[in-house]
Formats: structure tokens, C-alpha cells, sequence
């Protein structure tokens, strides 16, 4: 087994303890806790936090990835063209709204709850994916894309069997990083009362108990590491396929 | 037979081809050469509507090609370009069977057709099959280039310099490769290049294109014979007209009776070869042999008379 493979093992061996079985990290935690307090946060099951942290990642992500592709697919038309500098602006600005503006505008809107937080982690997340997906499907093979057209295929068997696949690697790497940055922008949405493990983090930092933050803090951060790994993982065995074939 | 019939394309009120007509018959390779810029790749590209003529029309068979959708005849019609331009995230065999697949033959079919074809070019189907393009040599995908525009049956193939990015060896290779298996299967070629060489080793009949125009279209032994234009002449180049005249011809055109001492040639091959032997090992004839048995010799006197025939 290789150094990285060993590395990945027991950091989700880790991930994993930390998230099923808190108590065994009382002593670890025990010097960073107030003075008599609680050590290990037990007013929500770590594991239905985690769950429901990765979910509203995974939607907002999931729904990001959809909008974000379907327009860079639109721009890289000819007919649609025209509107890539209109697209490129609207993802832009989805990006510099900071999540946390995003979150105190839509309360009003959308009532507390993970509402405003899958709105701001979608809105964050489509700048990324849009921004691959439009470099991907712009720098296709030149002569493969010459061989679609002339050996017959139709506008959408080009787009679906040859220009998608082809790009598929560029745009995932958008999607990781969409992904990794709303992994650690979802713990603020506990503000507003979603459910994720944001809420063990503003426990800690509300009551003072640090073992509390660090104990949030790990959990999302090591999900981070380990979802951005797998993701890493699968991006290079696409593009050695078509990297060998360059 | 393919008509192409006054076929036009101006671009920014320049003509990239200007009224170019020619008819290419069934069963045989037509070359089009030229410069870069001469328009040989836009007439070729207008014959199967990648660029829309301006006015003029192909006929195939006697069909107008505006008679069928667009995507229907490119299906109908070959294509092999530079650079293979082979999808690399499919396999050997399903780049092959793209055309076959798009036409909805049954999956078996497909698959006897792709190991016919592999074998054809010498690639033990077993061996390459599955493989991906990135994993084959220059050759090997320029192969499969040509495996994919044949793979259907087309009732023509478009080739545009489909061997401009191999090597000289392997593309002397590939030229010959390219001969065996047209003469084995009949098809109709149409290919386009800047190599007048190419052309004429490949060629039934050469067409000339310069500046838009087709300046000549006639059989290689004629165009190197009787340039039509100052441009076909230089194309053709001054000095080595000779040996190209010579290439084209073979052995067993003027072999004489009798055996003689020496290295023996095969009757298949080019009086240019059969001379380049005779220089090299300084003698003034050669034994002539096919399949194993002596057929006569041939002699460098005989060889100097033909190439003087065409003066």
C-alpha cells in the first residue's frame, strides 16, 4: 500500500470515529473545554449533522452543476454566442455576494431553516462549474471535432458523445471546487438555523468552548480533504484516458 | 460516378473555388493537389456539405447531394482527415463502428465488420480492439483514421492529406496500404494534398487546383508528360520529372526475354526502383522474377529509352 493510500485509509478511519463514536475524544478534547463544561457536543447526533451537512452540499452543488453546465452548453452554440458575456456576468456576481449577505437576504424571503443556505451555496457554487465547463467545451480536439461533423453525427449526438465526454474532466474540476468551498460556506448557514455541522462550531464559539470548534471544525474539514481526494482521484483516471491520447 | 458540376464558394466576394467542374468515376482514386490556399479542401468539403456551395451543385450517382439531409450524406460518404481526428474516449473497435452504429446496424454485424476491417490493415483485431487511440503509434491511428471512413460501405471517401502528420517511411507505407486495400475493395476515393508526389503514386487521376480554379485534370502520366500551366509544371518539378514519369511505370511493362546473373527484381516494380538498383550495384541489367520464377530481365538502356519516350 502506498503512502497515500495509507494516508487516505486513516484519515476516514478518523472521520469516521469522529463522527460515530465523539466519546473516545474526551481526553483529547478535554484541555481546550471550559473549566467543568461539556467536552464532547451532544445536543444533536454528530452522524444526522454530517448527514444533513453533505446533503445540502449535495443539492446545492448538484443543482449549481446543472444551471452552470446547461449554460456554458447554451454559450458555446453558435446561436448562443451572443450571450456569454450576459452569463459570464450573472455567475460573477453570484460569486461576490458573500454567502453571508446571500443568507441575511433571503431570511426575509425564504424564512429560517436550510432554505437561504441552499440558495447562497448555489449561488456560490455556479461560478466555478460554469467558468471549466465553458473553458472545456471551447478547447476540444480541433480534428476530433472535424471527424463528428463530417462523419455524420447530429448536433446533439456531437454534444453528448463527443464534446461532454471530452470535457468532462475540465468541468469537474469546477464542480470540486464548488464543492470544497461549499463544504466549509455551509457551516455558517447554522446561523439561520440549517442543520449542519456548522452548529457544533457556533455552539463552541457562543459558549466559549473551544473543544466544541475544534471537534466542528475537524469533522468539515476532513470531509473537505477527503471529498476533494475522491474527486481528484476520479478526474485523473478520465483525463489519463484521454491524456494518453493527446 | 461523382459530378461535380461548376461548383462555386466565395467568400467576402472572393472565390475560395471558382466554377470548378470535374467527374470522378466509380472504382478509382482521384488526387486533388495543390497549395495551401488553392481551395482544395473547401471543394472537398463542399462534396459532403461541411461548407455550403455558393452556387453549383454535386451530383452522386446522379443525385444531387442538396437532395438529402445533411447528416444523411455525411453518413453516406467516408471521411478521413489529418490528424485521424479519432475520438480518444472510444475504443478502437467503436471508433471503427461509428458510421455502422449512427446507421443502426445490428451490434454483431458491427462487430464482424471492425475485425474485417483491422485485419485488412494488418492489426490483429484480438490486439486493438479494446485499445484507445492514445495508445496507438501514428500509424496505427492514421489506420484507424481510414478504417472509420471505410467502415460503412460508403459510396465514396473523402480523404483530406489523411497522411500529412506521419512520417515519410510510415506514410509510403500507408500510400501503399491505402492502394492495396482501394484496388481490393473498389471503393471511390476523392483525396486532397499538397504533395504532388502523393498524388501521383496514389492517383488514377490527378486534378490541379490553383487559386480556385482546377488548371488540370488528367491522368499522372500526362500531367508530368504535358503541364498544362507554368504552376503545374513547377508543381511537378523541373529536374526529377523523369524518375516521376518512371515511377509510374512498371517493370514487367518492358522486361526482355532471358535470364541474366545478378539481384532480382520483383516485375511490380517501378522502373524508378528498377533504375536506383541498376546505379547502385553498377550493373547495366537486372533479373526480373515473379512469385519466386524468373521472367526475363530488364535492361538500363530500356529503361532510358522509355523515360526518353515522353520528350
Amino acid at each position: 500500500m502506498s503512502w497515500g493510500a495509507a494516508l487516505r485509509a486513516a484519515l476516514i478511519a478518523l472521520l469516521l470515529a469522529l463522527v460515530l463514536r465523539p466519546d473516545w475524544f474526551e481526553p483529547l478534547f478535554a484541555p481546550a473545554a471550559p473549566a467543568g463544561g461539556p467536552v464532547i457536543y451532544e445536543r444533536a447526533s454528530l452522524l444526522s449533522l454530517s448527514l444533513s451537512h453533505l446533503g445540502l452540499v449535495a443539492l446545492a452543488s448538484g443543482a449549481a452543476t446543472l444551471v452552470a453546465v446547461t449554460l456554458a452548453v447554451l454559450v458555446t452554440r453558435p446561436a448562443g454566442a451572443a450571450f456569454r458575456p450576459l452569463s459570464r456576468t450573472i455567475t460573477n456576481i453570484g460569486q461576490t455576494f458573500p454567502p453571508v449577505a446571500v443568507l441575511a437576504l433571503a431570511v426575509p424571503a425564504l424564512g429560517f431553516g436550510a432554505g437561504p443556505t441552499l440558495v447562497a451555496l448555489f449561488l456560490y457554487g455556479l461560478l466555478p462549474i460554469f467558468e471549466n465547463a465553458v473553458t472545456g467545451l471551447s478547447s476540444l480536439p480541433p480534428s476530433a471535432m472535424e471527424a463528428a461533423r463530417g462523419i455524420g453525427l447530429n448536433r446533439r449526438q456531437r454534444l453528448f458523445q463527443v464534446e461532454l465526454p471530452l470535457a468532462l474532466p475540465v468541468i469537474l474540476t469546477g464542480i470540486r471546487l464548488s464543492v470544497v468551498i461549499a463544504l466549509g460556506t455551509a457551516t455558517i448557514g447554522s446561523t439561520v438555523a440549517a442543520r449542519t455541522l456548522g452548529e457544533v462550531i457556533i455552539a463552541g464559539l457562543l459558549t466559549n468552548n473551544t473543544a466544541y470548534v475544534l471537534q466542528g471544525g475537524l469533522i468539515v474539514g476532513l470531509f473537505a480533504v477527503l471529498i476533494y481526494d475522491a474527486l481528484v482521484q476520479l478526474e485523473r483516471r478520465l483525463a489519463r484516458r484521454l491524456g494518453v491520447a493527446g | 460516378m461523382i459530378e461535380i458540376d461548376a461548383i462555386t464558394k466565395v467568400y467576402d466576394g472572393t472565390p475560395a473555388v471558382d466554377a470548378v467542374s470535374l467527374t470522378v468515376e466509380t472504382g478509382t482514386i482521384t488526387a486533388i493537389v495543390g497549395t495551401s490556399g488553392s481551395g482544395k479542401t473547401t471543394l472537398l468539403r463542399m462534396i459532403n456539405r461541411l461548407v455550403e456551395p455558393s452556387s453549383g451543385e454535386v451530383r452522386i450517382n446522379g443525385e444531387p447531394t442538396t437532395g438529402l439531409p445533411k447528416v444523411t450524406l455525411r453518413r453516406r460518404i467516408g471521411y478521413a482527415i489529418q490528424g485521424h481526428g479519432l475520438f480518444p474516449h472510444h475504443s478502437v473497435a467503436r471508433n471503427i463502428g461509428a458510421v455502422p452504429r449512427l446507421l443502426g446496424w445490428p451490434r454483431d454485424e458491427i462487430r464482424a465488420r471492425v475485425d474485417e476491417l483491422l485485419e485488412l490493415f494488418s492489426m490483429p483485431p484480438d490486439a486493438f480492439r479494446d485499445r484507445y487511440p492514445g495508445e496507438l503509434s501514428g500509424g496505427q491511428q492514421q489506420r484507424v483514421g481510414v478504417a472509420r471512413a471505410l467502415a460503412s460501405r460508403p459510396d465514396m471517401i473523402l480523404m483530406d492529406e489523411p497522411f500529412g502528420a506521419l512520417d515519410p517511411i510510415i506514410r509510403t507505407r500507408a500510400q501503399e496500404d491505402l492502394k492495396r486495400i482501394q484496388q481490393a475493395l473498389g471503393s471511390t476515393i476523392l483525396i486532397v494534398t499538397h504533395d504532388m508526389e502523393e498524388a501521383i503514386q496514389l492517383g488514377d487521376k490527378v486534378a490541379v487546383m490553383d487559386a480556385g480554379k482546377l488548371v488540370q485534370y488528367a491522368a499522372p502520366a500526362e500531367i508530368i508528360a504535358k503541364p498544362a500551366t507554368e504552376f503545374v509544371a513547377e508543381m511537378v518539378g523541373g529536374v526529377d520529372r523523369p524518375l516521376k514519369m518512371l515511377s509510374l511505370v512498371p517493370v514487367s511493362e518492358i522486361v526482355e526475354e532471358g535470364a541474366v546473373d545478378g539481384p532480382a527484381i520483383g516485375a511490380e516494380t517501378s522502373l524508378r526502383d528498377a533504375l536506383s538498383t541498376c546505379l547502385w550495384s553498377g550493373r547495366d541489367a537486372l533479373r526480373v522474377e515473379r512469385e519466386g520464377r524468373v521472367v526475363g530481365h530488364v535492361t538500363l538502356a530500356a529503361i532510358r529509352a522509355r523515360a526518353e519516350a515522353h520528350r
